[in-house]
Formats: structure tokens, sequence, C-alpha cells
């Protein structure tokens, strides 16, 4: 992408221009939650303004078309992950919910005291906490995959790990610490020539990479909207329909039953069946929006935009004395982990605040893998499609300011 | 000094400063020269964990007066922990126990107070008015 295309599409995104302490905001945060463009929020008020009522139970004009626009939402998103099945899309209220949902009632079906579940080392909580409450309830022991020194998984000790025991392997497919894209093709093939299916969180991977379910023959994959540019709580789970129709609802309520009497409940068909309540229709067709936006720019482009902006703020930073890289793998998203000598990752993030810059500090959920590497945080820049090498001077020098006046 | 006087000598202090970055240098200095806790006081009973930054505190009677130590990993909440301790320290349970501590609002730095910013300092405030409340007690029983 060009410098002109970049500062045309920066102005679909107003907080850009947002100023902190009198400083222009430098939004180095993409990877926690991205900025919203004017269509998805317009998509949002229109929603609430023109297109609002409650959906698949009316008769109604409005609800009809409530209804139409959020089944085509789930057309949109079917469509941007390429799965085969629209209804194999389930809408939840983002990857947290969506893994929660899988490992309770996937769980529920198939797990039993003895059984194991594997995940890595780099995972979120929200992919290591589920498990966890899962294993607890069964019985059942969590094994995790290492790491090596650059923070890519260790394929050989997964091999390994992988038994008789094994119920299901949930793998981040990009860290959101060290930025590793990991190799989630070759992992669910190893599993799949074991019969163990694979969840793969692609909440960091979806506004990077183009993601091809099917292709990659993910059994579930999972992510955020608002991490791709939509709205905050909603996200979408695919998961392969003979899985989805073999595991029991995660929730009961409205809309997710085919009949109900006090004696017996039978229930809806994909993907109602995992929807109970009023699902946000709103939020799905915001979704939707922020996909097609997305498709517009072109994931390709947005992929080679962010990787220039990852190799040029690396090369920047390692001019810095005492930077130290926190995930150098061969296969890397826009996400930047860095300490600076014996600095403490959240002096130099308040004092970058100060200067206008959002990044992040601290573990960033992501405990197990911080303590493993045995450093008390890192300071994360994470970049989108919409952030410039100019920023990435600007954060630089204001950077090695900081640096100088904590040294 | 009273803990007010303490307090408002703080603000004045940090009131020459327009720019953040000064604000933040100062309290850099004040981290930086905080006489570092003795290693036996390091231990777990005296942390104070954060999700960003831990904070150790310790607190001895003498006299009826409370003096406390402290330290922290980060060095801006070590800057603040030393203010903390300027202003508490050589008081009596009482006196800490009745403070309202309206300095850091004063000067600018009730964001590091935020319940929402997990510094472990909304807790190491908590922490010295109960050695007060805790001192309390044994002062009354003596």
């Amino acid at each position: 992408m060009d410098k002109l295309e970049i500062q045309h599409i920066r102005t679909d995104f107003p907080i850009l221009e947002e100023k902190v302490y009198n400083k222009d905001l430098i939004y180095f945060d993409n990877g926690a939650t991205t900025q919203k463009p004017r269509c998805v929020v317009e998509k949002i008020e229109e929603g609430y303004y023109h297109l609002n009522a409650n959906i698949h139970r009316g008769v109604h004009y409005l609800s009809q078309k409530a209804t139409e626009a959020h089944e085509a939402a789930r057309t949109t998103v079917a469509d941007f992950l390429h799965a085969g099945k629209r209804e194999e899309i389930i809408f939840t209220r983002g990857t947290t919910e969506a893994i929660n949902l899988v490992a309770t009632s996937f769980g529920e079906a198939f797990c039993h005291e003895g059984d194991e579940v594997i995940v890595s080392v780099m995972e979120h909580h929200s992919n290591i906490v589920p498990w966890q409450m899962l294993c607890e309830r069964k019985g059942m022991k969590l094994r995790v995959i290492p790491m090596n020194e650059w923070g890519e998984l260790d394929l050989d000790v997964f091999k390994s790990l992988l038994n008789e025991h094994t119920k299901i392997v949930s793998i981040a497919h990009v860290s959101n610490v060290l930025g590793t894209i990991n190799p989630v093709s070759e992992i669910i093939r190893i599993a799949h020539a074991k019969n163990v299916p694979v969840l793969v969180d692609g909440a960091q991977a979806v506004p990077h990479i183009p993601v091809n379910v099917v292709e990659l023959d993910a059994d579930f994959y999972v992510f955020s909207g608002h991490k791709i540019y939509g709205p905050t709580g909603i996200g979408a789970l695919y998961g392969k329909s003979d899985w989805l129709n073999a595991i029991p609802p995660y929730q009961g309520g409205g809309e997710m039953i085919a009949t109900v009497t006090f004696e017996k409940t039978t229930y809806n068909e994909l993907p109602f069946k995992f929807e109970a309540g009023t699902p946000d229709y709103i939020g799905s067709t915001a979704l939707a929006e922020a996909l097609r936006y997305v498709q517009n720019i072109g994931l390709d482009k947005i992929a080679a935009h962010e990787h220039e902006l990852l190799i040029y703020c690396t090369e920047k930073l390692l001019e810095i004395d005492g930077m130290r890289i926190i995930g150098t793998a061969k296969e890397k998203s826009s996400v930047i982990s860095f300490l600076v000598g014996n600095i403490h990752p959240y002096d130099l993030g308040m004092l970058l605040d100060k200067l206008g810059i959002a990044v992040r500090t601290g573990h960033h959920c992501a405990q197990p893998l911080i303590d493993s590497l045995e450093i008390p945080g890192t300071v994360r820049a994470s970049f989108a499609f919409y952030n410039t090498k100019e920023e990435i001077d600007t954060f630089v020098t204001a950077l090695k300011r900081v640096v100088t006046m904590l040294s | 000094m009273t803990i007010n006087e303490l307090q408002d000598e703080i603000i004045d202090e940090f009131s020459q400063f327009d720019d953040w970055m000064d604000k933040y240098a100062l309290l850099i200095d004040l981290g930086n020269s905080l006489e570092p806790l003795d290693g036996k006081y390091k231990n777990p009973q005296n942390i104070i964990e954060g999700c960003q930054s831990r904070v150790w505190l310790n607190a001895e009677l003498n006299n009826g007066i409370i003096t406390y130590q402290g330290e922290s990993d980060a060095v801006l909440v070590k800057g603040i922990v030393s203010l903390l301790i300027h202003v508490l320290s050589n008081h009596t349970p009482d006196e800490i126990i009745n403070t309202e501590l309206y300095f850091i609002d004063a000067i600018g730095l009730k964001e590091h107070l935020s319940p929402t910013r997990s510094n472990g300092l909304v807790a190491m405030v908590k922490q010295m008015k109960l050695f007060a409340l805790a001192y309390k007690s044994v002062n009354s029983q003596q």
C-alpha cells in the first residue's frame, strides 16, 4: 500500500485523529482491539434506527428484514473463513465464549476421566482456562506443547504428547504475545493422523492473514469481531457440522429449541441449536460490514503492508541499546514484544502513554508463557493496516527518550 | 510535620511542573533514591501482587510510631511508594487511620491508583492502613 492509499484509509477511522495529552494519538495496541471504520459504526446506527426488531420469530416486516440481515451476516462470515456450509457458523460473544462453548459441549459428549487435552505454552488465558475447568470437572489432564528460544512450537514434543487419551488439541493460530504464526495446518494433519480433532484460536490471525478453514481442515475455528475492526461482543465459532451435530447445546433458552414440553425438549437444528436467546443481530450485521471492509482492501495487501511495518519497526528497535525482542519466529505476524535492559515494562508503557503512544504492557493474558520466559512481562506494539512508518519513527524516538529517562 | 503538611509539601513540589514528563522524571528520581527494602522483608507475606507490577511492604511499630518500608519492581511505582512512605511513616496508628490521602489526586497521579491499573498501589494504600489498624490494637493492649 502506498502512502496515499493509507492516508485515504485513515480517514475512514475518525479516532485516529484524536489527541491524547495534546499529542497525536499513535495507536499500536491493535492486538488488544482494533479501531472501527465509519461504515461499521454507521451499520450499528442504521441497525438500531431502521432495522431493529427481534429476529426469527416475527411475521412482521421489520422482523423479516432483521432476520435476513443476521442470516446474511452468517453467510458473510462463512465466506470469509471459506467454510463449506453457512450453518457451520455460530455467532458467539467472541473467541472466549466460542472456546468455552466447545470445551463445555465437546467435553460433555466426548471427555472422561483420564482423558487429555493438548494446548501450547503460548496460549492466551482464554485458551487455557476453559480446558482447565473441563479437566477439573472430568478428572482429565492438560498437556502443554513447549516452544524453542525463538518462540516456535516443538512439533516433535507435540507428536509425543498425542496418545490414545488425547481427546482434543486447542491451539492459537497466531500468538498474541510473540506474533508467532503457528503451523496449524501441519498440527492439524498430525492430530488427524491420530483421529484427534483440533480447535484453532484465530483471534490474532483473521485480521492479518487469509484463513481457509476447509483447506486447513480445522475442526473448530474461532475469532472475535472487535479484533477485526468489528464491534465488541460479537464473534464466531466455525465447527464442522459433523462435530456440531454430535455435541449437545451449550446454553438453553429460546431460539435453540424445536419443541418444548415440561417432559422433554427437542433442540433446533444448526446453527440455532447453539444460539440460545436473542442473538446480537446488530453486532452480527456490523461484523459482516467489517469483514467486507477488510475484504475490499484485501487481506493479501494488508498482510504485505503489516509485514513491512513489522520489519521496519524491528530494525529500528534493534538500534536501541539493551533491546531484547521477545519472539523472533521465522513466521511472524505484526506483533512486537520487547524489553529494554532491566527497565520494567510498566514504566516504559506509562511514559510512552504520556507521549501519546498506546502500547500494551504486562503479561498479555498469557501468564504461563511470561513465566516460562522468566520475565516480568513485555511491552507490546501491535500494528494494523492503518499504521504508518512515520508513526513507527515517532514511536522509536519517544522510546529512546523514555529509555534515557529510565536508565 | 503532620501528614497533611507533608501532603501539601509534595503538592507544592509537583505544582512547579506543567509537563507530564517532568513530573515523571521527578517520580523516577524518587523511585531510584528509595532505600532498597532489606531482602528479609521481600517475602511472600509482604508482597502485594498487581497485574502489572509488584509491591513489597513492611511496617514496624516503635514507641507507638509506625515506620514503613517498601519497594516495587517498577520504578514509577517505586516513586509513588516512596511518596506514600514519606507521608505516612513516623506517625501514630490513629493519625494514619484517620488520614485522607489527597495528594496523589492533586499531583495528577491518580491514574496510578485507579483500581483498573492493577499495579498493586490501591492494595498498598489499603495494606498501609491495615497495618495501622493492627498496630492500633497492639498499642491499646500494651
